[in-house]
């Protein structure tokens, strides 16, 4: 593949599962540089002139496509800001993958920060993929900031799958989303936090239109001395469905504060938010250690099985 | 096989010590099936719990295959050779039925072998395999989960603590036929099921009562089951049909 080094292929297998170039439309950053480009009959990857960042043009209808957009960072130092923008055309049903890989060996702090907008139009569907993942052993952090903004037209539907599983030390996560009449947004978030590592996760969602729905739930694990906010608030402003969950198992010293909030502006707005944390069961060790794991291996099956 | 001697297990119960279990001396020989049945609260569930190593004895000692494994860990146990399927199963986000058996069988078996587990248990395994052990399974489905686990151990001892609970009547001859199989396969394991149940009492090799904590009568069926049949530790299984049906039990 183009001009990575093993570190950053590796790198770009965590975040993305991949092994080579990938099939369909793509870009591929390296250390805040383009390290290969790829657009497709039915989508268009342009740079941004004034700021740095993608314009992602997937036409009216495109169908079974998929763009990948992997950010690697392997230079110790390194602090970006990348506005990466979508336009979805009507009808269209494509799968997009992004994710981010640092790996900090420096003492220096490395930070990615990527600004997402997604305008999904009519009765168009997306599935959104973000893996974030850090490696390196320096005593440089690992730093994370990704805001998330979803504008969704009628009809369309937007599935994401946010997991960040191991080695990022700093994470303000925002995601906003505007769904108008009859549009869906489901939300995986799947984290793992350790040593003392610091998560934020904020999501504000608009339910505008009649019939809009909204499921956001998040599994969480908090190790260590690490900390974990997980703050959720629908506003229904139509005769909607909105749902959220936050389950979390704390772990150690772990500490995680969990926001529900629920905004009604219209009385057929039927809003659920669901909030659960605590420590693993004891009886579920002891099950597990009665066909034979010891106590860390039943942790290690209940956590990876949470988190699946 | 496994022999208890002299064991006692007390709780501190409101700052006043509560002794559970009694000064209990049994011996189970190899390739027996054992039913330990007796009143609710008699310490039956609390002495399999003993036996597993999830708690330990104040007092006495217990002995499996020769080894004192007094203070042994539930993990040490377990890969000693002893199974326990828990009367309240335990439920996992996340973990899937063919996790576990995957777990309980310590190696990375097939679907297919897997799925021969729950078939077993009167699952359609095709269905079940891939169902995540949460709250979304019956307790009924649940206990037969629990049941195909243990079995996937091939354990030398195994405890069964009331296995036929929430399973229904269809599912109970399916039930009587696995601990029939297993002790035609066993020939050097040992099975001791805890149950009222009338028809499970009949396969066994020895009954136990436990009553107080202490053991009120041992020996074999013929022996045994007479004294027993019309109380409470021997239900038959049209009185237990009755009382599910709100029916009158006399
Ligand atoms: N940790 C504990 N603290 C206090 N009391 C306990 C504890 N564990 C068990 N007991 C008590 O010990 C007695 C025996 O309980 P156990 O669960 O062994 O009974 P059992 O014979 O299995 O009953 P069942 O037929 O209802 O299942 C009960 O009175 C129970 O309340
Ligand atoms: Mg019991």
């Amino acid at each position: 593949m183009m001009k990575l080094d093993e570190m950053q292929k590796r790198l770009l297998l965590e975040v993305a599962d991949l092994h080579a170039v990938p099939e369909g439309a793509y870009n591929i950053r390296a250390n805040s540089q383009s390290a290969g480009r790829q657009s497709t009959a039915n989508i268009e990857i342009v740079p941004k002139t004034e700021v740095s960042g993608l314009e992602i043009r997937i036409k009216p209808g495109t169908k079974n496509e998929s763009v990948h957009i992997p950010v690697v960072m392997t230079q110790s130092g390194l602090k970006e800001v990348v506005y990466n923008d979508f336009f979805i055309g009507e009808g269209a049903d494509v799968v997009i993958v992004a994710g981010c890989g640092i790996d900090n060996c420096g003492n220096q702090d490395s930070q990615h920060d990527g600004i997402h907008r997604f305008y999904v139009g009519k009765g168009a569907h997306i599935r959104y993929v973000e893996k974030h993942y850090g490696s390196g052993s320096g005593a440089g952090k690992r730093i994370l900031n990704p805001v998330t903004e979803v504008y969704q037209e009628e009809g369309s539907s937007v599935e994401m799958e946010m997991v960040q599983i191991k080695g990022v030390d700093d994470t303000e996560r925002a995601t906003i989303a505007e769904l108008a009449a009859g549009a869906r947004l489901v939300v995986r978030e799947r984290l793992m936090t350790h040593g003392d590592q610091r998560a934020i996760s904020t999501y504000t969602v608009h339910l505008n239109g009649e019939g809009a729905s909204a499921d956001v739930v998040s599994r969480s694990v908090a190790r260590d001395h690490s900390y974990q906010k997980f703050d959720a608030k629908l506003v229904g402003n139509a005769a909607c469905n909105g749902h959220t969950e936050c389950d979390s198992i704390i772990m150690d010293q772990g500490r995680i504060l969990a926001v529900p909030g629920l905004e009604a502006n219209n009385v057929d707005a039927a809003l659920v938010h669901e909030a659960a944390i605590g420590k693993i069961a004891g009886e579920q060790l002891i099950k597990l250690m009665t066909l034979g794991l010891t106590e860390q291996e039943a942790e290690e099956q209940i956590i990876n099985g949470f988190l699946k | 096989m496994l022999e208890l001697r002299n064991v006692s297990f007390q709780v501190d119960a409101d700052g006043q010590d509560k002794e559970i279990i009694r000064d209990i001396s049994l011996k189970l020989p190899e390739g027996r099936l054992t039913v330990i049945t007796g009143p609710n609260g008699g310490g039956k569930s609390t002495l399999a719990r003993l036996i597993a190593g999830i708690e330990k004895p104040t007092d006495g000692q217990i002995f499996f295959r020769g080894e004192d494994i007094t203070s042994w860990g539930v993990t040490e146990r377990a890969r000693a050779g002893i199974a326990f399927a828990f009367q309240q199963p335990v439920r996992f986000k996340g973990l899937q039925v063919l996790d576990l058996i995957r777990i309980a069988s310590g190696r990375q078996v097939s679907v297919s072998e897997a799925c021969s587990y729950l078939s077993r248990v009167g699952l359609c395994a095709r269905d079940y395999i891939g169902r995540e052990i949460n709250a979304s399974l019956s307790g009924g489905e649940l206990k037969r989960i629990e049941i195909a686990t243990v079995l996937a151990r091939g354990a030398a001892l195994t405890v069964f603590d009331e296995p036929e609970a929430g399973i229904d009547l269809w599912s109970f001859q399916n039930l009587i036929q696995v601990f029939t199989d297993m002790r035609e396969r066993m020939k050097e394991r040992s099975i001791i099921i805890i149950s009222h149940q009338e028809r499970i009492l009949n396969t066994a090799d020895e009954i136990i009562v436990l009553r107080d904590g202490r053991v009120a009568a041992q020996g074999s069926k013929e022996d045994v089951l007479p004294g027993l049949i019309g109380t409470t530790s021997a239900i038959g299984t049209c009185r237990a049909l009755d009382s599910e049906s709100g029916g009158i039990v006399e």
